[in-house]
């Protein structure tokens, strides 16, 4: 079988034999066939059903809870609340995508002294069916005193405002905590330059305020757990997770036990987007199981993973902008306030980093404070906290390029960062492509296409995310036939299997199909960081790529000893061929990979090839986004009529699944832009729990998006990957407004920008 | 979702006492797309399912001689959107079910379920009302006719009484040189309940004035509504800008909508009069 070959490599990729081709995903026919196994197909026998009572209430204080008439109910094995699990210290664990205090982990997966929002988990209870699951969590009597919600980020920040934890001070970047207790977890500032005179330079300065809100990553499939407590004391977890690692190293410390005694096997996953770091269900159903000492299954429904798994944040954002009239920025004033939701941990940080990442300012302050409300704590989400910063950013730099009457595109070229620009936050870029995915876009048959048609507009936004590296460890055995089985930490979200596997197959100089990918438990492969931070392809590609490298050695050695020579006399060409030295007769002495590894058994065993890297180095990625939209004056509606989406992958390795990541994070950045928000009444009720009225983009909502993929080689990597994940989800909403804007006349200062928010805009007029 | 009970009725009377004999906890299963999530989520409490999709009359599209129509109320909406007869006469009713769910839901869901549910936002139910359905229930005590807008009480609820169900919907024949037309608007382009809705059916004399005319608009009040008021304002007279405009204020001036997470007050009240002046003109050009 030979690597699918359906559309000519790239220019930058010719030199490679797989990368840079599209073959068909290792996992397919399994995913086609229904055939694959997510976190709920699991079944256990003696399995019992869990179910989780949740709060009614945004925020109360528990004053008692009563369980005996549920423990009486026949076929109930277990209820817990949190007293039932061993106390955790504040003591900082790794959360994947970031850390928490312990406590605050236990006590947003089952809530101790106060319930923090509504669907807040309170109890939990296992029996012999869900029917009567569900039965007995209403027999579960909790008595509450009720205190007053704390649902807008400004409102939580006053003095004065009910306080969600009252040990919380606000802690500065030099480690110092505020005197009083305050929803205000942190505050941080960036600054660089004199903010002053670079607005004293600017001869137009443009401030506006937004408004976001929370968003749902809104991965099709909800979260699940199943844990049977065995009877030798070690624990067994199979979940839908992001990262295995992480679901065993949260778990472990809150059943105390040690890592070593819970094994936890990541089914397949049905989207996650960063929502499927946390742990919610794991303990839950790990405590149950070693009250019952039966398999325990947990999932949660619909309405439940809305409310009480974590969102984005919600924002209210200040920027302040000054450019003079060629376009120059001279001067930026960033405010980002972040919703956490109930625990400190908002994205708030990278926000800050992101806000004005693409372009050289000389003059810049950038202040983010994380701040808890009586709402879901928020989690990861597809680049966390810069589709929030960047759009209020870009969209003040829309303005601004407005007002000046400049091109938006060419703005962007005269402030763009190339290498050696350095952010406020101190990082200073290599080789960056974001010019060139600025100029892509300029040459883009879209940018060049004249958009005709009243109500019509067109906007562009750019977009920077980090990536991240880590830790990623992979081993590859070499088969008889020349097959080999790759064995894999990482969940497999969108196509990792393949984009590792091709590198694995690039360096040893075989085909793709020759490398069969496999994502295991956390007994059976190295540590390995959650697929998340757009790292997978990276990290695990070079985890790849030194694995290979470790079969090449250990295959050269192996021939040296059927020639009997010296390893060093043998060389693994990237051809795929072993070459040694000429033999008594003066004959050339090769070896191709297939025929070396038919040997290997007879010559010794077979080959083991193991790698594990660690990389704080990522490639930082780019995009800009070209956007046609249609407005209804009539009913509000914007209907999105053209998208071309361009963004840096510094080697694409499988073209296809880059450009499915860069429509995915296009269709979710629309979402955000137009419908998705949390709905809360007055009482913190999330009004919107389900996917009826949790807008998403349905497939009628979007045009086919296209896609242009530059490859600026990331010199950071063996095969110059950056990560491809995030960055698209960014430029979406402020292109949108931007294009909005066009439109009508009209700039939208809050997301979404729904026909309601339309509408209120301009023909209802204002508040 | 609690365990419940399945009960098929294969007559008319025999749903009847099977209805009556659950009690307050059974409740008639058409397409189920509604109930059954109810039940699933405990919104609704029901012990006994008493399934009417297997009485013949209860599914039949029956085409009367003088052009009238009648539809089992359990019949799918795909059937109806699919008889070549009911989108040459009544296309009206195909703007309502195929618009109802996506194509799957649309497999099961049905007309009888859709007016049953009783949602002020139902999409079928304005297309009834202007078509002057006539709503036929079968009870303990026989059969009984209800007109369609006097078939909803409150959101949620209806005149039916205990052992009571829809077994059929009777609509006339249209009148030469009528056209009907219902549109909604969503945020999105499907998938969705109706921020509002609307419907007009409208007969054109042989000069082009409004001979006559119904107008319903949904989800801007407790019920469905019939606005007789936006009626008057086109009919005697060729449609204008004027008349459609006065008819969209009068659409307007009838709702009387909430807050909720679909949609706003004032954006429901003037959506009401967008779709009123939506459907008229649309009407208008199906008369034609």
């Amino acid at each position: 079988m030979v690597t699918a070959q359906s559309q000519p490599q790239s220019k930058e990729t010719e030199q490679y034999n797989v990368i840079g081709t599209r073959p068909i995903r290792h996992d397919g026919v399994d995913k086609v066939t229904g055939a694959a196994q997510y976190g709920a197909d699991i079944n256990l026998p003696g399995m019992l059903a869990g179910r989780v009572l949740r709060s009614p209430h945004a925020h109360a204080r528990i004053v008692s809870i009563d369980t005996s008439k549920a423990e009486a109910l026949e076929g109930v094995l277990a209820v817990i609340t949190n007293a039932d699990f061993p106390r955790a210290s504040d003591e900082v664990i790794d959360t994947g995508e970031g850390t928490a205090q312990l406590n605050w982990v236990l006590d947003n997966v089952i809530a101790s002294d106060k319930v923090l929002y509504k669907g807040h988990a309170v109890a939990a209870v296992a029996a012999t069916d869900h029917h009567i699951a569900e039965d007995a969590v209403e027999l579960i009597e909790v008595e509450y005193e009720l205190l007053t919600p704390v649902l807008d980020v400004r409102d939580a920040m006053v003095d004065g405002s009910p306080l969600l934890h009252d040990g919380l001070h606000t802690g500065e970047m030099d480690g110092s905590k505020s005197d009083n207790a305050s929803n205000t977890a942190s505050h941080l500032q960036f600054t660089k330059g004199d903010l002053d005179s670079g607005f004293a330079d600017a001869d137009v300065v443009i401030e506006r305020e937004f408004e976001t809100s929370m968003a749902h990553q809104g991965y099709i499939e909800p979260h699940n757990g199943t844990a049977y407590y065995r009877a030798d004391g070690t624990l067994d977890v199979w979940t839908s997770t992001q990262g295995a690692f992480v679901v065993r190293d949260s778990v472990a410390p809150l059943l105390q036990l040690s890592p070593s005694q819970v094994k936890v096997t990541p089914m397949e996953i049905g989207g996650g987007f960063g929502g499927k770091i946390p742990v919610y269900l794991e303990p839950l159903a790990g405590l149950l199981s070693q009250k019952t000492g039966r398999p325990v299954k947990l999932t949660m429904n619909r309405e439940e993973v809305l409310l009480a798994t974590g969102p984005t944040s919600g924002t209210y954002m200040r920027v302040r902008m000054g450019a003079k009239r060629d376009g120059t920025i001279t001067a930026a004033d960033v405010h980002l306030a972040f919703e956490a939701g109930a625990y400190p941990g908002s994205p708030v940080g990278a926000g800050a980093m992101c806000a004005l990442a693409p372009y050289d300012i000389p003059n810049q302050r950038i202040d983010g404070y994380d701040v808890v409300v009586n709402k879901p704590k928020t989690a990861a989400y597809r680049a966390p906290g810069a589709p929030q910063s960047e759009f209020a950013t870009e969209s003040v730099l829309n303005e601004l390029a407005e007002e000046l009457g400049l091109d938006p595109l060419e703005m962007r070229l005269q402030n763009a960062c190339e290498e050696g620009a350095q952010r406020a936050d101190g990082f200073t870029y290599g080789i960056i492509g974001n010019v060139e995915c600025l100029q892509a876009a300029q040459e883009s048959p879209h940018w060049q296409s004249e958009l005709q048609g009243p109500n019509r507009g067109r906007g562009i936004a750019q977009g920077f995310w980090f990536n991240i590296g880590f830790e990623s460890s992979a081993y590859a055995q070499v088969n008889g036939d020349g097959s080999v089985p790759l064995v894999l930490g990482s969940t497999d979200i969108g196509g990792t299997r393949a984009s590792i596997a091709m590198q694995l197959a690039e360096t040893l100089g075989i085909s793709a199909e020759d490398v069969h990918p496999h994502v295991v438990d956390t007994n059976s492969v190295g540590y390995t960081q959650v697929t998340g931070g757009s790292r997978t392809t990276f990290a695990g590609g070079w985890a790849a790529y030194e694995c290979a490298m470790d079969i090449r050695r250990q295959m050269e050695e192996r021939a040296a000893q059927i020639w009997e020579c010296d390893a060093s006399d043998v060389s693994y060409g990237d051809d795929a061929i072993i070459r040694g030295p000429a033999d008594e007769d003066g004959n050339d002495q090769q070896f191709t990979f297939k025929a070396l590894a038919a040997q290997l058994v007879t010559s010794g065993g077979h080959i083991v090839g193991r790698a594990d890297v660690n990389k704080t180095s990522s490639g930082p990625a780019f995009a800009t986004h070209i956007v046609d939209v249609e407005v209804d004056p009539d009913t509000g509606k914007v209907d999105v009529l053209r998208y071309t989406a361009v963004q840096d992958a510094g080697t694409a390795i499988h073209p296809a699944y880059v450009e499915g990541q860069m429509q995915g994070g296009v269709a979710q950045g629309v979402g955000m832009a137009l419908n998705e928000e949390y709905y809360y009444d007055d009482s913190g009720d999330l009004k919107n729990a389900s996917l009826l009225d949790y807008r998403m983009p349905t497939a009628l909502d979007l045009p086919m998006i296209d896609s242009i993929i530059v490859e600026v080689p990331n010199p950071g990597h063996p095969y110059g990957v950056r990560g491809v994940g995030e960055v698209p989800i960014i430029p979406p909403a402020p292109a949108v407004r931007a294009a909005i804007a066009n439109a009508i006349g009209v700039h939208m200062n809050e997301l979404p920008m729904s026909p309601r928010a339309i509408l209120d805009a301009t023909v209802l007029g204002g508040d | 979702m609690q365990a419940v009970k399945y009960a098929r009725a294969e007559s008319v009377e025999e749903a009847v006492s099977l209805l009556q004999d659950g009690g307050a906890g059974a409740r008639p299963l058409a397409g189920g797309t509604d109930v059954i999530v109810q039940a699933r989520e405990r919104t609704r409490d029901i012990d006994v399912f008493v399934d009417i999709k297997h009485i013949s009359e209860v599914v039949a599209i029956e085409h009367g001689s003088d052009g009238s129509l009648t539809i089992g109320a359990a019949t799918p909406c795909y059937e109806i959107y699919g008889d070549d007869s009911i989108a040459e006469n009544f296309p009206i009713l195909v703007d309502s079910t195929s618009l109802i769910g996506g194509t799957a839901i649309q497999g099961r869901a049905s007309l009888g379920g859709n007016l049953c549910n009783s949602s002020p936002a139902a999409d079928g139910i304005p297309s009834l009302i202007v078509l002057e359905a006539q709503v036929e229930i079968a009870g303990p005590n026989g059969r009984r006719t209800v007109a369609v807008e006097d078939f909803c009480t409150a959101p949620g609820q209806n005149v039916l009484d205990s052992g009571e169900f829809v077994v059929k919907l009777h609509f006339p024949a249209p009148a030469e040189s009528s056209g009907a037309r219902f549109l909604r608007f969503i945020p999105r382009n499907e998938m969705d309940i109706a921020v509002a809705n609307a419907a007009t059916q409208l007969r054109l004399d042989a000069d082009g004035s409004v001979a006559w005319a119904r107008v319903a608009v949904g989800a801007i009040a407790p019920t469905p509504l019939l606005v007789a008021d936006a009626a008057a304002a086109i009919v005697g007279q060729p449609l204008s800008e004027d008349t459609i405009a006065a008819a969209a204020a009068a659409s307007s001036a009838a709702a009387r909508p909430i807050t909720d997470m679909r949609g706003s007050i004032r954006q429901r009240v003037h959506l009401a009069g967008v779709l009123t002046e939506r459907t008229i003109r649309q009407a208008a050009e199906r008369a034609a």
